[in-house]
């Protein structure tokens, strides 16, 4: 599946099935830290992506000091 | 994963809420949290005209959106900050989302309309991009809130956000910072009343709203503010977040229910605080003849113009 990566845009291949809680795992990111985006709408923790699946993992975190 | 309330599929899950919500009832959820902190905390009356400061971003836009699903009577105001690309973009995103939806919004913009721009301020200043556009923030939404009779600033700051200045406070016990660190600033010695209605909502849960709304927002974080201590504090904030849901929110709300109070005799470490006069150019409240944005002002008048790379114009 491709999946989109932002700061700075960068797309991966990863190999399915996999569920979006094991590929956060494999990308060492933190669940609190993003959003998986499919569509245009969110992809819940326990839905299963494969091969052919594109996903964009959305940052979260945002803000300067003030 | 199913919906808590409805059990239809649910497209999210919030951890601290233990709970998996399908996009009606997160909708709903995002809602029912802004209407619970703006009534706990006595932030607004209904039929409230508020100004909302919006940059483009996730929760600008998200508080904007729900404050006019809450019926209030909310117009924006967007300040252009000249960090290259980045701003442009900001713009143009806050610009769209005002005209789909026929919502006053004002735009000031800093090397327009005040000759200098952020990352030239920094540069002349000497001191980080933050400070500068921070201070020019507050006193350009003050102002155009008291000249435009509003009732209130509307900011979007959120839970996370509370919680990561909260926790640098704290680390360093900045007790006159602590004093203030509130979701409701009264109006007080000119100044308007300033008020933080997502304080119940986590950043993740903004992204979400806006996703969900079909609200287009910019994702890239400002090139000013990578690395810096804000942003470091909230991840390990995250950190602590992903081993204990929930841990954010006992942070914030208890020191709000329990600590607070005892700060609360803190002196102000603003200039919002001992005001004893205006400012003698535009009038503000200030503690000195100059307010610190018209001092700004002087001292960036003719500075040459600092030219972004790559990160503010990729």
């Amino acid at each position: 599946m491709k999946v989109q990566l932002r700061n700075p845009t960068r797309t991966l291949e990863v190999a399915g099935p996999v569920s979006i809680v094991k590929l956060l795992q494999q990308l060492e990111l933190n669940r609190e830290s993003v959003l998986v985006i499919r569509g245009g709408t969110l992809v819940p923790g326990d839905a299963i992506l494969d091969d052919a699946d594109e996903v964009e993992v959305r940052p979260v975190i945002s803000g300067g000091s003030t | 994963m199913k919906c808590r309330v409805c059990r239809e599929p649910a497209v999210i899950d919030i951890r601290r809420h233990n709970a998996n919500f399908c996009v009606e009832h997160f909708l709903r959820l995002c809602r029912d949290q802004v209407a619970k902190a703006i009534e706990d905390f006595h932030m607004l009356e209904p039929g409230d005209r508020v100004l909302v400061a919006v940059s483009g971003g996730k929760d600008s836009l998200a508080v904007w959106d729900l404050l006019r699903e809450l019926g209030y009577e909310a117009d924006g105001l967007y300040v252009g900050l000249g960090i290259g690309g980045y701003s442009d973009r900001s713009g143009q995103r806050t610009k769209a989302f005002a005209e789909e939806r026929g919502w006053p919004l004002q735009v000031i913009d800093l090397r327009d309309d005040h000759g200098y721009d952020v990352p030239t301020a920094a540069k002349v200043t000497k001191r980080v991009p933050c400070s500068a556009c921070g201070l020019s923030k507050r006193h350009l939404f003050d102002r155009a809130a008291l000249d435009g009779g509003y009732d209130a600033v509307v900011t979007g700051h959120n839970l996370d956000d509370e919680a990561a200045v909260l926790f640098g406070n704290t680390l360093r016990w900045e007790a006159e910072y602590l004093a203030r660190q509130l979701p409701v600033l009264p109006a007080r010695h000119g100044f308007p009343r300033k008020v933080k209605p997502l304080v119940r909502l986590g950043e993740r849960e903004t992204a979400a709203y806006c996703v969900l709304r079909g609200i287009d927002y910019v994702v890239e974080e400002c090139p000013m503010a990578a690395g810096n201590k804000h942003l470091g504090y909230k991840e390990a904030l995250n950190a602590i977040e992903a081993a204990s849901p929930g841990s954010k929110h006992a942070f914030y709300f208890g020191f709000l229910d329990r600590a607070a109070p005892r700060f609360a005799d803190a002196a102000p470490a603003s200039g919002e605080g001992e005001v004893l006069g205006t400012c003698s150019v535009c009038g503000s409240p200030s503690t000195n003849d100059t307010c610190a944005f018209c001092r700004l002002v002087e001292r960036t008048a003719g500075a040459q113009p600092v030219v972004l790379t790559a990160k503010g114009s990729s």
